[in-house]
């Protein structure tokens, strides 16, 4: 059984304007051991789907799915005093902004000692220990000096591996990080992504690892879920992503990076990605889609087999070549 | 940098720029002095693309901040066009800053959010020129269509567009004037990947209509390797590693270059790099390192470096400035 199973979620919000599906029907199982991705543009629901998870959407928001279990216990009818219980002990999130994400009005030492206060039964003198251990852990130099630091006197790095001891300290069964290298440079992202890596492999921890960077999907993740507009279009084994994208998505998103280019004009996807008012009513990415044909105006295409990276597309593709329509010009699956 | 004789002269040079700021340290803390930016020199011709690669603090903004006379340098001379900026009059100077103009990093903050993307436009002209309101009206429309926007739009506000349409605005503003150089300050680095392939090729296909210069600055050398025709590599306001693109990406020498390159992650699982692993973060500009500024985080570092500052010279092709680099 999978630490975590979600299938079929879907969060919308009750906005001024009407009903907006930020998360239309996403499945996600994540092992003990493993590093599940989650690609996607800004507007493609990554970070909704996992703060669905985690319990901290707003009111607005309306949460259904299939199946929601973490660890065995059913997440959609947990209290909410037993869902604290859970969240932050055992299911732990680190955020995009390290620097917003700390309360600039207390020492770090206090943030890393309330986590542990709240969720061990630890007196003062142990979580002191403890919390100076876990700076040690993820590598912050001088622990002891730095635990009465306040978050304004550490540099972006820093903080995150504050974020990061925070995270950790009540040794969670899974780790959901939300672009957690996206502010920081270059040089500090390979240091904090090669922490997340050595922890995953000491503790095993489940990770989910949320980014808009193919870059680091390579390089950190096993599996990928590549999501557009609220869906999932495709999820597949890193490897096997990259040696072959089946969602003409992908394929673009792909095609699009720098990287990977061999001529001054990169091939760019057309348009941009719909938003509330404008979403199509079949396959969300058909309007940008060089493939797309009638049927993909009219029918919304279900998910592919397993060997077709579960691509949401009537035609998915092979080698970059479309495949014989999974459906006929009823809708009905060919 | 030898400069070929045939080629046109550099629409612009910069030699020993530097930068000294004075910052407060607490309330009765003596100030002391940052050092943003000690000592770069870059040419840059027509047509040209020069990437600025640095992480935050490195002083590339300040760079373009110079570059684009919003500020003055403490030391060192900017030439435009052959023009001493420090040394020029008013009328010179008014008549420099159009031929020089930027594009900022955020689309968001950018514009003035209470204009209408066809007054922001439109601005530029009225300050500089002499025409006469249809003629703007004109230049604002065609200019609008060069970058992809509907030239309807112009009524509109900058927060009913997305932010790949704002940076179309920002970059159609820049060019209102028909400068010849522009500094693009990370210019695509808070779009999305489908968006930022669109606005590179933009930025290309103006680059070749109109043969403009770029200074290119950015953190992401995925993008630069792609856009650039040379790259200067800044470290603590130091130019560590000059050159072309080719001999920056297939063989960099300064350690630091290095270690942004195998820090930089690519997307293929396939290639397995050795990552060069650098300690600790940079330094504070208030407080340098002795010798070479990048001694603390180097692997190479010998006790040399402790000591001495090295000069940038002509190694394997490309300016480099560092002593573990033999010829």
């Amino acid at each position: 059984m999978p630490l975590l199973d979600i299938r079929n979620l879907t969060v919308s919000f009750t906005t001024r304007s009407g009903a907006f599906t930020a998360v239309d029907g996403i499945g996600l199982s994540v092992d003990q051991h493993e590093v599940v991705a989650i690609v996607g543009e800004s507007g493609s629901g990554k970070s909704v789907a996992m703060l669905a998870i985690m319990g901290l959407l707003p009111w607005t928001a309306t949460i259904s799915a299939d199946r929601m279990e973490f660890d065995g216990r059913d997440l959609r009818s947990l209290s909410a005093k037993a869902r604290r219980r859970i969240v932050g002990r055992d299911m732990a999130m680190i955020f995009q902004e390290p620097m917003s994400s700390l309360n600039p009005c207390f020492t770090v030492g206090f943030q890393i000692g309330e986590m542990l206060k709240t969720h061990s039964g630890l007196d003062r003198a142990a979580r002191r220990k403890r919390a100076i251990e876990l700076m040690t852990q993820v590598g912050i130099p001088e622990p002891e000096r730095r635990l009465r630091a306040f978050p304004h006197q550490l540099s972006g790095g820093m903080s995150q591996r504050v974020m990061i001891a925070m995270a950790i300290s009540c040794r969670p069964k899974l780790l959901i990080a939300d672009e957690p290298t996206t502010a920081l440079d270059v040089t500090i992202q390979a240091q904090i992504l090669d922490l997340l890596l050595t922890l995953q492999r000491d503790t095993g921890v489940g990770l989910v690892l949320i980014t808009h960077d193919m870059g680091v999907v390579a390089e950190v993740a096993t599996r990928v879920i590549v999501q557009y507009a609220g869906r999932a279009v495709e999820t597949n084994d890193t490897a096997a992503l990259f040696a072959d994208r089946h969602h003409p998505y992908t394929e673009a998103l792909l095609a699009a990076l720098p990287e990977r280019a061999n001529s001054r004009r990169l091939p760019a996807i057309p348009g941009v990605v719909p938003g509330q008012f404008d979403r199509p009513p079949a396959c969300v990415f058909e309007p940008r889609c060089g493939f797309s044909f009638d049927l993909c105006r009219t029918y919304k295409p279900t998910p592919a087999g397993p060997e077709l990276g579960r691509a949401l597309c009537h035609i998915p593709l092979v080698l970059g070549q479309p495949t014989p329509p999974r459906i006929d010009a009823l809708g009905a699956p060919a | 940098m030898t400069l070929d004789e045939t080629a046109p002269g550099p629409v612009l040079e910069a030699r020993d720029l530097s930068r000294e700021y004075q910052a407060r340290r607490g309330f009765f803390g003596r100030p002391a002095t940052v050092k943003a930016l000690a000592g770069v020199s870059l040419v840059l011709r027509a047509g040209e693309t020069l990437a600025v690669v640095g992480e935050s603090g490195s002083g590339k903004s300040t760079l373009s901040r110079i570059l684009t006379m919003i500020e003055l340098p403490s030391a060192g001379t900017l030439l435009i066009e052959g023009a001493d900026v420090s040394k020029a009059d008013a009328a010179t100077k008014k008549r420099l800053r159009r031929e020089i103009q930027m594009v900022f990093q955020n689309p968001y903050g950018s514009l003035n959010p209470r204009q209408t993307i066809g007054a922001a436009l439109e601005e530029p002209l009225i300050v500089n020129t002499p025409m006469r309101t249809p003629e703007r009206r004109a230049a604002v429309r065609a200019a609008m269509e060069r970058v992809g926007l509907r030239p309807e739009f112009a009524a509109r506000y900058p927060h009913m567009f997305s932010g790949g349409q704002r940076q179309r605005i920002a970059i159609a503003r820049a060019l209102m004037l028909q400068p010849r150089i522009v500094v693009l300050d990370e210019p695509v680095s808070a779009l999305d990947v489908s968006i930022r392939a669109q606005v590179l090729n933009l930025l290309a296909d103006l680059q070749d209509e109109f043969h403009l210069a770029y200074i290119f600055v950015s953190h992401d050398l995925s993008v630069v390797r792609h856009i650039a025709d040379r790259i200067l590599v800044i470290y603590l306001g130091h130019a560590v590693e000059i050159g072309s693109r080719d001999a920056i990406f297939t063989s960099p020498q300064h350690p630091y270059t290095r270690a942004l390159l195998s820090a930089t992650p690519v997307a293929d699982p396939t290639v397995r790099k050795q990552r060069v692993a650098l300690k600790g973060e940079p330094p504070s500009p208030i407080n340098p390192p002795s010798g070479c500024v990048f001694h603390p985080r180097c692997p190479l570092a010998f006790d040399r470096c402790h000591v001495d500052e090295p000069p940038l010279e002509m190694k394997h092709g490309r300016e480099v400035a560092c002593w573990a680099v033999r010829e």
